[in-house]
C-alpha cells in the first residue's frame, strides 16, 4: 500500500465542502506559512522536496519559482494550469472535482511564496461543471476569510479567480495559456522572455500544474525533506496516474514514484491486469505525446532491469528503447488494437490542435495525418513509411512550442517498434477492412507475414 | 462560409440576468485588462443564445468589452467550443481520440447517427440533435463517452444512448448548471 498525499482524504464523505475539508485539517498550511514562514522559506521547502512539474515536462518546481522576477516591482501572478487536454490524462479533473479546496489551499500558499496578489486557475472549457465547482469553492474560501484582503490579519492579500478556456489543446502550453488568459487566440510566444520575467499582461508569472500546486500544502506541513524521502533518486514524492485502455480497472491512482510498472499493471490494488485476459501489446506511459512502448520493453528496460514508474526509468534507453513519464496518462493496448489506426488517430488530434503559427507543425501534422490515413485505409505505398519518418524528423525541434515534438514522437516510435504492422497494411490492404483486424492475427503472425 | 453566417438571424437581446453574470466575470480582471474576460463572457453569451454566436452577437460582445469586433471574431474562429452556425438543441459531442476509440467510441457514434438518421456533423431536421466527433475530452478512463451541455455522459452503451435520446425528447435533460 503506497502512501497517499493528494488523495488521502478523498474517501471522507462531503470532503467537497468547505466545512468538512476544514474540519479534516484543511487550510492548515496557509496558517503555518503565513504566520511562521517567510515566502522564501516556503520556496526553499519546495526546492528541498524535489517536486517536479506534474504537467508533463518534469521541471523542478522550486527552481521555476526561484526564477520569478521579484526586483522589477511589477505585480506578480500565479496561474494554475488546469487545461488538461493530453489524450490519456484526466487526473487534474479528478482532484478538482472531488477535493476542490486542496487546489485552492495550494494556490494560496504558493501565491504567498511567490508574492502574487492576483492569481488564476485556467481550466479547460469542456470541464464546465468543474468550473462551477471551483467557483463555489472559491466563494466559500472568500467567505471564510482565506481569500481577500489581509488574510489571517497579515499584510498578505490575494484574489483568486477561475478562468475557462474554450477547447484548445495548445492552451496547455504555458505561454499559449497566458495569451488565452489575456483574451486572445492561443498562439504560443517565443521564449525568452520567459513568463517568470514577462508573462500575464507582461508581469512576472509562474504557471504550474494542478497536481504540483496541490502537493504544496503537504510539503509545507510536513517539510520538503519528508517529501523527498518518498520515491527514488530525482523522482521524489507521489504521482497521480490516469489509467485507461484495455485494463480491468481504469481510473486515477496515486502511486509512490518508484513502483514497478509490472506491479502497477497487475496488482489488484491498481490496474488489476488486462481486460478479458487478452495479451498486452503496447503501452503509452505518459500521455499521447510520449513514445509508445512494445510489450517486450514495458516491464524490463533494454538493459534487462525492472522498469519502474519514475522519470528516469521510463526514459531509460532514450527514445530508442524508452519513453517518458510525461503527464501520467497511462494508456494500455491489448492485441486487438491496431497501431497504425492508433497512430493515425493521434496524428489527427495534433493536426486538429496545431495553432498554425509555425509552418513545420501546421503543414507537417496535416501531412502525417493524410499519409497515415492512406495507409490505414488500404491505399498506402511502401515508401510512405519512409516518408512518414522524414516528415516527423523535420517537425521535431523546428517549432516555437513543444506541440511539434509531441506530434512527431508518437509517429517515430510507432514506426520504430511496429514497422511490420505498417508494412502489413501496405501489403495486405484487403485484410484490414474492419477496425479490429488484429483479433484474429496477432502481432507475431504479422511479423512472420511481412 | 462568411455569407452563410449572415443568412441566419439571431435574437441578440441581452437579458438583465445575463448582463449581471457578465459584470461578475468582468470584475475578476484588473480595470484596464477587461479583454481578458472574453472567453468566459463568450461562453455565457453562447449558452444564453441557443448555443451559437452570430456575427451580430459577436459585435455586441465587442461593444460590451469595449474592443474591436475583429478581436472577438478571431477568438471565436480559433476555439472549437464556439459555434458559428445554429446547431441542434442537444449537441452530442463524442470523444474519438485513441483511448475512447479503442473502447468502442466509433461504434457508439455510428449507432447514434444511425438512430437519428444523420451523419457526423449534421443536425436533425427538427433541430433537436447534432452529432459531432471531437478530440480528447479528458475522460479516457470512463470511455466511451460524450459531452452534452456542461456535463459528461460516460461509460456509454447502446442502451444508455437510447435512454439519453428519450430523455432529451422528453425535455428531462439539464444542459447548463446555472
Amino acid at each position: 500500500m503506497g502512501r497517499k498525499i493528494l488523495l488521502d482524504k478523498i474517501n471522507i464523505p462531503g470532503i467537497k465542502t468547505y466545512e468538512v475539508y476544514r474540519a479534516n485539517g484543511g487550510y492548515a498550511s496557509v496558517e503555518k506559512a503565513l504566520k511562521t514562514l517567510t515566502p522564501d522559506e516556503v520556496t526553499e521547502e519546495v526546492k528541498t522536496s524535489g517536486l517536479r512539474g506534474r504537467g508533463g515536462a518534469g521541471f523542478p518546481m522550486g527552481l521555476k519559482w526561484s526564477f520569478i522576477d521579484k526586483k522589477s516591482g511589477k505585480p506578480r501572478h500565479l496561474v494554475c494550469n488546469a487545461d488538461e487536454s493530453e489524450p490519456g490524462t484526466f487526473k487534474d479533473r479528478f482532484l478538482m472535482e472531488y477535493i476542490p479546496h486542496l487546489l485552492i489551499e495550494g494556490m494560496i500558499t504558493s501565491s504567498y511564496a511567490l508574492g502574487a496578489n492576483l492569481s488564476y486557475i485556467y481550466i479547460r472549457g469542456e470541464y464546465m461543471w468543474v468550473f462551477k465547482i471551483l467557483e463555489r469553492a472559491i466563494k466559500e474560501a472568500y467567505a471564510a476569510g482565506w481569500l481577500g484582503k489581509n488574510i489571517l490579519g497579515t499584510d498578505f492579500s490575494l484574489d483568486l479567480h477561475v478562468h475557462c478556456g474554450a477547447g484548445a489543446y495548445i492552451c496547455g502550453e504555458e505561454t499559449a495559456l497566458i495569451e488565452s488568459l489575456e483574451g486572445k487566440r492561443g498562439n504560443p510566444r517565443i521564449k525568452p522572455p520567459f513568463p517568470a520575467v514577462s508573462g500575464l499582461w507582461a508581469n512576472p508569472t509562474v504557471v504550474n500544474n494542478v497536481e504540483s500546486i496541490s502537493a504544496v500544502p503537504w510539503i509545507v506541513m510536513n517539510s520538503g525533506e519528508e517529501y523527498a524521502k518518498i520515491g527514488i533518486g530525482r523522482s521524489t514524492g507521489t504521482k497521480l496516474i490516469s489509467a485507461s485502455g484495455h485494463i480491468k480497472n481504469p481510473g486515477v491512482y496515486e502511486i509512490e514514484l518508484g513502483l514497478s510498472v509490472e506491479e502497477f499493471m497487475n496488482s489488484d490494488e491498481y490496474l488489476g491486469g488486462m481486460m478479458n485476459e487478452r495479451p498486452l501489446k503496447a503501452l503509452v506511459p505518459g500521455g499521447s505525446s510520449v513514445p509508445i512502448l512494445p510489450a517486450n520493453l514495458i516491464y524490463k528496460t533494454a538493459a534487462g532491469e525492472n522498469r519502474l514508474m519514475t522519470y528516469e526509468s521510463l526514459s531509460d534507453g532514450g527514445f530508442a528503447t524508452g519513453s517518458m513519464l510525461g503527464s501520467g496518462g497511462f494508456i494500455v493496448y491489448n492485441d486487438t488494437a491496431c497501431i497504425v489506426r492508433n497512430t493515425w488517430n493521434f496524428s489527427r488530434f495534433y493536426h486538429h490542435e496545431s495553432c498554425g503559427q509555425c509552418t513545420p507543425c501546421r503543414e507537417g501534422t496535416g501531412w502525417l495525418e493524410k499519409v497515415l490515413h492512406r495507409i490505414e485505409h488500404g491505399h498506402g505505398r511502401m515508401e510512405d513509411i519512409d516518408l512518414l519518418w522524414d516528415i516527423q524528423s523535420k517537425i521535431e525541434g523546428n517549432t516555437i512550442c513543444p506541440l511539434g515534438d509531441a506530434a512527431s514522437w508518437p509517429v517515430a516510435a510507432a514506426i520504430r517498434h511496429f514497422r511490420e504492422e505498417f508494412e502489413y497494411h501496405v501489403r495486405f490492404p484487403e485484410r484490414i477492412k474492419n477496425r479490429d483486424h488484429f483479433v484474429n492475427e496477432p502481432f507475431e503472425k504479422v511479423r512472420n507475414l511481412v | 462560409m462568411i455569407m452563410e453566417k449572415y443568412t441566419y438571424k439571431q435574437d441578440i437581446n441581452m437579458t438583465p440576468e445575463l448582463m449581471a453574470r457578465i459584470n461578475v466575470l468582468l470584475s475578476h480582471y484588473p480595470e484596464d485588462k477587461k479583454k481578458s474576460a472574453l472567453l468566459p463572457v463568450l461562453h455565457e453569451v453562447q449558452d444564453a443564445h441557443d448555443n451559437w454566436l452570430s456575427y451580430e452577437l459577436q459585435e455586441k460582445v465587442a461593444e460590451i468589452l469595449n474592443i474591436q469586433p475583429v478581436e472577438v471574431f478571431e477568438v471565436v474562429t480559433f476555439y472549437t467550443m464556439f459555434n458559428q452556425k445554429p446547431i441542434g438543441k442537444y449537441m452530442f459531442e463524442f470523444c474519438r481520440t485513441s483511448c475512447c476509440m479503442i473502447r468502442g467510441a466509433e461504434d457508439m457514434m455510428d449507432y447514434t447517427c444511425q438512430k437519428l438518421g444523420i451523419k457526423e456533423g449534421e443536425t436533425t431536421v427538427d433541430g433537436m440533435f447534432t452529432v459531432v466527433g471531437v478530440e480528447c475530452l479528458g475522460a479516457c478512463g470512463y470511455a466511451p463517452m460524450m459531452q452534452l451541455g456542461d456535463y459528461y455522459k460516460e461509460h456509454l452503451t447502446k442502451e444508455k444512448i437510447d435512454e439519453i435520446i428519450t430523455d432529451c425528447r422528453a425535455g428531462k435533460v439539464i444542459l447548463h448548471d446555472k
